[in-house]
């Protein structure tokens, strides 16, 4: 005989068909036992609530790693040199700048800037840069260092977050990225990144970020030695930072990925397309106050991209021009813009370029239709 | 609530698809106009939802792989199929061409790995002919008695009664004489005569390929069927494709699987074409369970679909993974970007984190049980 639903299953269904609010244990539940798509079907109908019109969102943007010189040593990550490795690197602004050009070239509208935890870089540096590159392109936003380096360069600097927040911002900081979020779990923190942000750091350096007005999005890491009810709770201190500040613009996740890490030992398993999928579902319910869940393609390839947008996922994240840190560690794809463009036209969608901010730009196939 | 409203509950199909949601929780057939709604509704995981429901019916939480080898003797072929990237001339640098002492090596090393079954299929070439290939069929039995022969598409048996004058009946009987356990499914293509003009104009035609088949059947042989899509056809091509195996199978029950095949367009003539999205794979997999309620298993090929998209299928309707394919070749010269195999161990992870159990087969869906270690 099929199977039917539990009766808790049932009812939790019920209250994500509903628009009601999860539980903790309801997501639990459902990432434990829902059935994949019964939850595709569920989260497509939040994704359509919060963003009607058969419209799906990307940006052109470029990911500048400006070092990958780093103190931190996270057991998850391939990209990293320790201070004087050979193959450690800084680029200098003129680098930056001439990869930020081809950008502009493009029409894109936001840099990445991420790096290492740098044990040297002093905040004139990152100012400087900051005035740098916006100086000379006033038109892309500066979407720039995730919450653990902001907390490594309170630590080295001893200047506080608020502080550096206050003065990236004057010298051209646009919003911040979620990166380093992996776990917001200090037991996992532990064992996967033991000298990172905490998960309160974390939280507290996009809190203030929110406070000052910038806009940030959120992360999560999955898929190494966490267990479900810690990504559950992953997702609840997210939930409940943007109950209070109301400042995070989307959530992106992905699968650890484990070739050339030292956590590659540690995890029994990789995880697949079906656990990606219901992760990105059950995120998507949960996270009522979020208006924006990201595909996170990256790991995945186009083809799993595109069927993100069956689960919940209303935006296609960047089109990056490159990628260093996660494809370090194993396969990661690339999506051109007029690929882009036609992965979300065979799904059904109009594609529509965005700002950081999630504001859309005019219509880029109708013009390009157009004699 | 009734079994039949929570079933309802369950697909949570659209409006526009209630009558087909009733159809299938009633295990009616459906038509050739309802596989063409289903092509062309939007809600795919709808789609996806129902096929799944038939195949829980069939086969509850178990997905089925085995462990087998692919040999391919040679690439030398005389076919030039527009789709294909593994055919050569004969005086291609890539082209090749295996002794039959080749065959039994690549034999050897699957069965010392515990494989149960070999696959074996080539291009068409004069040398290797009927009596090379009943020596080799001999030779691998002789060799390696329990290992399952499952060798020689329709169109390669079509190849064999032309080149030798020969009847379907005799080159099957002579095969099956010389040790042919069953036949795989390939060369199906797209049935219908436009598309397999335009894409493989010099192999059998439909009506040949599936009085192959049905000969096949009726001296005891189990097949397979295979669709290639995502190249030039259209979905009434596809619906077209699978009521035709559907009404042979409906005659002989013959057929084990059906396993639609991703068309991969790299080192092909048709490279212009963009090869199929994840969303038409999803698709084919769910309408073809939908439609063919007569063949019991449907496989999704790892190999074409990728390992993702594989995984993915176990959720609109495939329930076999088909096997760990040591070594495949035609397809990897098409620009597939998986791996040439995967373990055992790899295959069961793929079943478990899609929620279902793995359940290792031999070619014709016997269980096999091993000793732990020896997996």
């Amino acid at each position: 005989m099929p199977t039917t639903a539990t009766p808790a299953l049932e009812a939790a269904y019920d209250k994500a068909a509903a628009g009601t609010r999860l539980t903790r244990e309801d997501a639990l539940l459902l990432l434990e036992q829902g059935d994949l798509l019964t939850l595709g079907a569920l989260a497509t109908a939040v994704r359509d609530r919060k963003n009607p019109g058969r419209v799906v969102t990307y940006i052109v943007d470029r990911n500048v790693n400006y070092s990958n010189v780093c103190v931190t040593y996270c057991a998850f990550c391939a990209f990293y040199r320790a201070p004087g490795d050979r193959e450690g690197y800084v680029q200098t602004y003129e680098q930056m700048g001439q990869r930020v050009e081809e950008l502009r070239a493009q029409g894109g509208r936001q840099v990445l800037l991420q790096g290492g935890h740098h044990p040297e870089l002093t905040i004139d540096w990152y100012t400087g840069l900051l005035s740098y590159l916006k100086g000379r392109f006033p038109e892309i936003n500066l979407h720039a260092f995730s919450p653990p380096e902001i907390t490594h360069f309170a630590e080295i600097w001893k200047v506080p977050v608020a502080e550096i927040l206050r003065a990236f911002r004057a010298a051209g900081l646009g919003s911040v990225p979620g990166g380093g979020a992996e776990i917001l779990v200090d037991r996992v923190r532990k064992i996967i990144a033991p000298l990172k942000a905490t998960t309160e750091e974390w939280l507290g350096v996009m809190r203030e970020a929110h406070h000052q007005g910038l806009r940030t999005s959120a992360t999560m890491m999955y898929g190494h030695v966490e267990t479900l009810a810690e990504r559950v709770e992953h997702l609840d201190r997210l939930r409940r930072l943007e109950d209070e500040t109301h400042g995070f613009t989307a959530f992106i996740c992905w699968p650890f990925q484990k070739p050339n890490t030292n956590l590659e030992r540690k995890v029994p398993k990789s995880s697949g397309a079906h656990e990606h999928l219901k992760t990105l579902a059950v995120g998507r319910l949960f996270l009522d106050n979020f208006d924006h869940v990201q595909a996170s393609w990256v790991t995945q390839g186009p083809k799993v991209g595109q069927l993100a947008l069956e689960f919940g996922c209303d935006d296609m994240g960047g089109t990056m021009m490159e990628e260093n840190v996660v494809s370090a560690a194993g396969t990661t794809y690339r999506i051109p813009p007029d690929e882009m463009d036609r992965l979300i036209l065979d799904a059904g969608y109009e594609p529509r370029r965005r700002t950081t901010q999630y504001e859309l730009l005019p219509s880029h196939i109708l013009e390009e239709a157009a004699p | 609530m009734t079994p039949e409203a929570a079933l309802v509950k369950r697909l949570r199909a659209p409006k526009d698809l209630a009558d087909l949601a009733d159809k299938v929780i009633a295990g009616e057939r459906l038509s050739f106009e309802d596989g063409m709604r289903l092509y062309r509704h939007d809600d795919l995981l709808a789609v996806g939802r129902m096929a799944d429901l038939v195949r829980e019916r069939l086969h509850g939480d178990k997905v089925y792989y085995n462990v087998n080898r692919h040999i391919e003797p040679t690439n030398v072929c005389a076919t030039e199929c527009a789709f294909c990237a593994f055919g050569k001339k004969a005086n291609d640098p890539g082209a090749y061409e295996m002794a039959h002492e080749d065959v039994y090596a690549r034999a050897a090393t699957c069965v010392a790995e515990g494989a149960t079954e070999v696959h074996i299929v080539a291009g068409l070439h004069p040398q290797f002919d009927l009596p090379w290939y009943e020596e080799m069929l001999r030779g691998l039995k002789a060799r390696f008695p329990a290992l399952h022969l499952k060798c020689f598409t329709a169109v390669e048996v079509a190849y064999f009664k032309n080149h030798h004058h020969l009847s379907h009946e005799t080159v099957l009987r002579r095969l099956i004489d010389a040790g042919l356990d069953s036949m795989p499914g390939g060369g199906a293509e797209i049935f219908d005569p436009e598309v397999r003009k335009a894409i493989c104009d010099n192999k059998c035609d439909a009506d040949e390929w599936i009085a192959i088949h049905r000969k096949a059947h009726g001296m005891g042989l189990r097949s397979n069927a295979t669709m290639l899509y995502g190249h030039i056809e259209r979905d009434e091509h596809r619906v077209d494709h699978v009521l035709r195996i559907r009404a042979l199978q409906d005659e002989t029950h013959g057929f084990q699987a059906f396993i639609p095949l991703a068309f991969h367009p790299t080192n092909t003539l048709l490279s212009h074409l963009p090869g199929p999205s994840g969303r038409l794979d999803l698709r084919v997999v769910a309408v073809s369970r939908l439609l063919l309620d007569n063949v019991p298993h449907h496989k999704a090929y790892w190999i074409m679909l990728g390992e993702k998209t594989a995984q993915l299928a176990l959720s609109f309707g495939s329930n076999d993974l088909d096997g760990t394919v040591e070594e495949e070749n035609i397809v990897h010269m098409a620009g597939a970007e998986s791996p040439q195999a995967l373990s055992v161990a790899r295959l069961e992870q793929l079943i478990r984190d899609a929620g279902r159990t793995p359940v290792e087969r031999d070619t014709l869906y016997n269980v096999v049980r091993r000793e732990p270690a020896s997996a």
